[in-house]
């Protein structure tokens, strides 16, 4: 069936004219409003995807093709897109058209590919089940009655339904990483800085990184030399070309040493997400890589410095959500507190209220040094034992989650637990690192379980390579979900 | 470590946010779980640690003095709540 | 009881820089409402700021000229607060580390000279401006200023009159015009001007209370919105009452300072480092470079006109209290054939008086440094008096001949009679025409002779050398 190739082999496939574009553009439209039920989307673009279908054809034919010319992807709705709403999972944005493109969505766009639509997210990318959207929680595919985590779930579910070869996630503490393990995926958080921020609306900027969510390393490759590289209108954007594909693929398991944290080995994860991960080792292992033991000690402080630094940092962020110049207004703006406080009473939802409160806190006059500063010291030592433990590794390896995907609504009554959830992937974006998802496995009930790559800043080429060989020896990113 | 009704309302004010008097509970115990969470910060030793701001070691990059940006006030408030005469408008600010 | 006043000054100077500081936006002053603010300006969703290297390179010349540290690394932070003219919700803004520490500027009064040390100086944007006007009720807000940078310059405490506030202000001013980083301009609003006072017994050393005083901008207003405030606060504490820390208003037109209503709750601005932005570094180069095309400041050149073209303190200190005036001045000089005191004096007198009386810059004066020159130049020739080179003057205001000196002198006649035997025969009329003044002088009543030497002007319309007229009435008379 068309929709089960890869990004790349449509990528090939419409260059060698064996489909068209349009065609496509089509089926994968068709098989979006075939599945609505997954709650994938928050909007399509229907005619700009088939007007843009069009021109990739026509450069086609002239073989003119770029990177990605024809190929329909879909971009995480926390990604400005001219003239296409951009709701950010929420009530505030619900009905805001951007007037620019993000740099991320000009690239796709350069590159040649189709965007067909927005995906579904938690609102603001608060949240690891995509449970907190506006616009209602996203199903995941391997099982519909559980959470594709978040808070990239809309891109992950969209992915794993075989709704599109590619999408693009945000990732602040584990939002591409978590849901592409829920749903069998590859996804990539790369270096801070490799992917520009422009035009991704911030949730907590020093943390905050876009990348791609794919059926396996090739792909996600693939849309990394699309999307990366250094862009001048933001200032932490590394001054780095994209790495091109052969690159990213290129280097050797073999002689790579594999750190696995005992921190990320503990009792506290599911034994059966543990036994996917160690069987996954072992084949690296026999690909040539070493198995060696490292620490990363400060680990555990990580999820409270995580829920410290990213509330505080959106609590600033989320200010200009005011009701004045764009955004939801409440009706009951008499005076002009009464414009700000209910707008932004009634614009948000009580997941992302909950961090604004947070993070206002933690700054607040007699809370700052004991909050923000004492998180921001804490990060230095968790980055600082990355740092150590990669003198003994070239990767470090363990679970993305703890578990495989919940129930839907099992943890929505208790934030703490969901942040719980992030245990393994916050520390990464407190680092700054590259960290890659890539399938390994499934649980006993048949939800696919998750193996984490940790790399060195902007080495994400180890990542994608080892996943890569990975999947030349193991077929679990090959697997789809029956309904689907 | 839980938190006060007071700190909520103040904490509320301060981020422009309407929290309702049926709400508050629901805040308050609420924020006090993400509190006691993060209060799992200090039992990390920080002696003599810098704090970390940015998770690259880089330095400002400047851009030249140069006007690149044209008038685009249409395309700028067409997601605008009210406006008149190119003003956005908020209701009367008394200083 | 005694009180002393202790002020401290906050100026914010916007910087003279083509683009905003976070974005490529126009900064130029009275363009159509939001026609020059930006996805960056407006903060729309996703968007981020880039740092002007103008802006940043203006702050140095700042920091060295007023002998501050330039801090090698400063961060940028954000101020939080709520305000629909701060589109982003927070002010991008310098708090913990600024880019500049450190700092004085002498100032002179008539208490004598002193100096005020500046604490800091950091860089910020500045907000869009709320329209009060009837917009059915409602507020409307421009953001064509928001974004613009301003170097936000702060005092000391070191302040202890209205005068001396004045005097530190017209210093700063001066001193940033000359270094081409802000225009000055206080009715645009590019330098504006807040004012922390408070009051203490003299002899005492802790600080009282303060209050924050805003919108002063015009120096009038600032001496002004000063002694009503100490006024107030004197007035407050001989009656028992207590200085209540708060920001207060200086309204003109009332001539009074209030309360500010709308700000009345405590702030908690919750700074914090902006992650958008990392650390601001200026290096050896960048001083070296900003160093090398620092002018002349103004306490320099006051110095150098004292010892170069042999002015006293005072008339150097006038001309240099603006560059353009002392540009002016050294260029006219030139023309002058190097009459420097004469011209000092003629700039200080008669061009001050009419740019003053039409209330226009020395920039835009009619009478061009080249054209007073040359005016000097026929002082000094005797080709006319004093007294008719101000009537030349008014002439060359008023744009006659092409504001050619000479030309102008030639066809109104005013050239000065220098010929004695001319002279001579008017001196014999008027000994003729006013005996009984003649015999008065001739009686040793010598201060009459003033009275001839006047009809002796007025039958030459003012063209003869009084000087000559003066000698020959008393060689008739007297000798």
């Amino acid at each position: 069936m068309l929709h089960e190739h890869t990004l790349t082999a449509l990528r090939d496939m419409l260059r060698r004219r064996e489909i068209s574009s349009t065609e496509l553009t089509q089926h994968c439209l068709d098989r979006i409003a075939k599945h609505s039920d997954l709650n994938a989307f928050v909007t399509l673009d229907e005619s700009g995807a088939m007007a843009a279908a069009a021109v990739a054809d026509k450069q086609l034919a002239s073989g003119e093709a770029d990177l990605l010319t024809g190929v329909p992807i879909a971009h995480k709705d926390i990604f400005c897109t001219r003239g296409v709403l951009t709701t950010c999972g929420s009530k505030m944005l619900e009905n805001f058209v951007s007037p620019y493109d993000a740099t991320v969505v000009e690239r796709f766009h350069q590159a040649g590919s189709v965007t067909i639509g927005k995906t579904n997210m938690d609102e603001f990318a608060m949240g690891s089940s995509n449970e907190t959207s506006f616009f209602g929680s996203v199903k995941n595919p391997w099982d519909p009655d559980r959470v594709p985590g978040g808070s990239s779930g809309g891109s992950a579910a969209a992915v794993a339904a075989c709704l599109v070869a590619g999408a693009t996630g945000t990732d602040t503490g584990g939002s591409i990483r978590q849901p592409a393990a829920f749903c069998g995926l590859t996804g990539l958080k790369p270096s801070y800085g490799r992917v520009s921020r422009y035009g991704m609306i911030a949730f907590a900027s020093s943390l905050d990184q876009g990348g791609p969510i794919t059926r396996n390393a090739e792909d996600a490759a693939l849309m990394l030399q699309c999307m990366a590289g250094f862009d001048p209108r933001d200032s932490t954007s590394i001054n780095a070309p994209a790495p091109d594909m052969a690159t990213l693929l290129g280097a050797q398991v073999r002689g790579l040493k594999l750190g696995l944290p005992k921190e990320f080995f503990d009792t506290s994860v599911d034994a059966e997400v543990l036994e996917k991960v160690r069987e996954s080792l072992a084949v690296l292992e026999r690909l040539g890589a070493t198995l060696v033991d490292v620490s990363l000690p400060n680990s555990p402080a990580g999820i409270p410095c995580y829920y410290v630094i990213a509330p505080a940092e959106a609590s600033s962020n989320l200010s200009r959500f005011d009701g004045v110049r764009f955004g939801h207004r409440s009706e009951h703006a008499e005076e002009l507190v009464d414009l700000y406080e209910n707008s932004r009473a009634e614009g948000f939802g009580e997941e992302v209220k909950r961090r604004i409160l947070i993070g206002t806190y933690a700054l607040s006059a007699g809370y700052y040094d004991a909050y923000y500063l004492k998180a921001q010291k804490i990060r230095r030592v968790i980055a600082q034992d990355f740092e150590t433990a990669f003198e003994q590794c070239d990767v470090i390896v363990g679970p993305t989650s703890p578990t495989t995907a919940f129930p839907l609504g099992a943890k929505t009554q208790n934030p703490v637990a969901m942040y719980l959830n992030d245990i393994f992937t916050n520390t990464v974006n407190l680092a700054g690192l590259p960290g890659l998802s890539v399938p390994c496995g499934f649980d006993t009930a048949g939800l696919p379980v998750g193996l984490q790559l940790i790399g060195k800043f902007m080495d994400e080429a180890s990542l994608l390579s080892t996943a890569h060989q990975l999947q030349q020896e193991t077929d679990w990113h090959q697997r789809m979900p029956a309904e689907y | 470590m839980s938190i006060s009704e007071k700190d909520v309302l103040r904490v509320a004010h301060l981020a422009r946010i309407r929290v309702s008097s049926d709400e508050l509970e629901d805040y308050q115990e609420g924020l006090s779980g993400i509190l006691s969470l993060v209060e799992q910060m200090h039992d990390c030793d920080t002696d003599g640690v810098e704090p970390m701001a940015h998770p690259q070691d880089i330095q400002l990059r400047l851009r030249e003095d140069q006007v690149t940006e044209p008038d685009q006030r249409d395309a700028m408030q067409k997601s605008a709540p009210q406006v008149d005469e190119g003003l956005y408008l908020v209701p009367r600010v008394i200083e | 009881m005694e009180f002393e006043c202790v002020i401290g000054l906050e100026v914010h100077a916007q910087l003279m820089t083509q683009s905003k500081i976070f974005s490529g936006s126009s900064t130029a002053y009275g363009a159509s409402a939001n026609t020059q603010a930006c996805a960056v300006d407006v903060g729309l969703p996703g968007v981020l700021p880039v740092m002007n290297r103008q802006a940043a390179l203006m702050a140095a010349t700042f920091g060295l000229a007023v002998g501050a540290t330039v801090n090698p690394v400063s961060i940028f932070a954000r101020k939080n607060y709520f305000y629909p003219d701060l589109p982003k919700g927070y002010q991008i803004s310098q708090y913990e580390i600024p880019v500049v520490s450190g700092g004085s500027l002498e100032i002179t009064t008539d208490a004598g000279s002193k100096t005020i040390r500046i604490t800091r100086a950091h860089l910020e944007e500045d907000a869009g401006k709320s329209l009060h006007e009837d917009f059915d009720g409602m507020t409307g807000i421009d953001l064509n200023r928001a974004g613009t940078p301003l170097l936000e310059i702060v005092s000391e405490p070191d302040l202890r009159s209205p005068a001396e506030a004045v005097a530190y202000l017209k210093k700063l001013h001066t001193l940033v015009r000359t270094l081409k980083i802000c225009d000055g301009n206080m009715q645009e609003g590019s330098f504006r001007c807040d004012a922390n006072v408070s009051i203490r017994p003299r002899g005492e050393t802790t600080l009282g209370t303060r209050t924050e005083l805003k919108n002063i901008n015009s120096f009038r207003f600032v001496e002004r919105a000063l002694y009503h405030e100490i006024d107030r606060q004197i007035s407050v504490v001989e009656t028992g009452g207590a200085i209540v820390q708060e920001t207060r208003l200086y309204d003109p037109d009332a001539d009074l300072t209030r309360p500010m209503r709308g700000k009345e709750e405590a702030h908690d601005y919750r700074y914090f480092p902006d992650p958008d932005l990392p650390p601001l570094v200026i290096d050896e180069a960048d001083l070296a470079l900003v160093r090398s095309q620092l002018p002349e400041l103004p306490d320099a050149r006051q110095a150098r006109f004292v010892a170069q073209h042999e002015l006293s303190e005072d008339d150097a200190a006038q001309l240099t209290g603006q560059s353009e005036i002392a540009d002016y001045f050294e260029s006219a000089v030139e023309h002058a054939q190097g009459e420097s005191r004469l011209t000092a004096n003629w700039i200080n007198g008669e061009l001050m008086s009419w740019l003053n009386k039409n209330d226009i810059g020395i920039s835009d004066s009619p009478v061009t440094p080249a054209m007073l020159g040359q005016l000097i130049c026929r002082i000094q020739d005797k080709t006319v008096s004093g007294k008719i080179a101000k009537q030349v003057f008014a002439a060359l205001w008023e744009g006659e001949n092409d504001g050619d000196v000479d030309a102008l002198i030639q066809s109104r006649g005013l050239t000065q009679i220098t010929d004695t035997d001319a002279i001579a025969q008017a001196v014999n009329d008027v000994i003729a025409g006013f005996p009984d003044q003649a015999e008065q002088v001739r009686a040793g009543e010598e201060k009459v002779i003033g009275f001839l030497v006047g009809q002796v002007m007025k039958a030459t319309s003012g063209k003869a050398n009084p000087q000559a007229v003066n000698e020959l009435l008393k060689k008739q008379l007297l000798d």
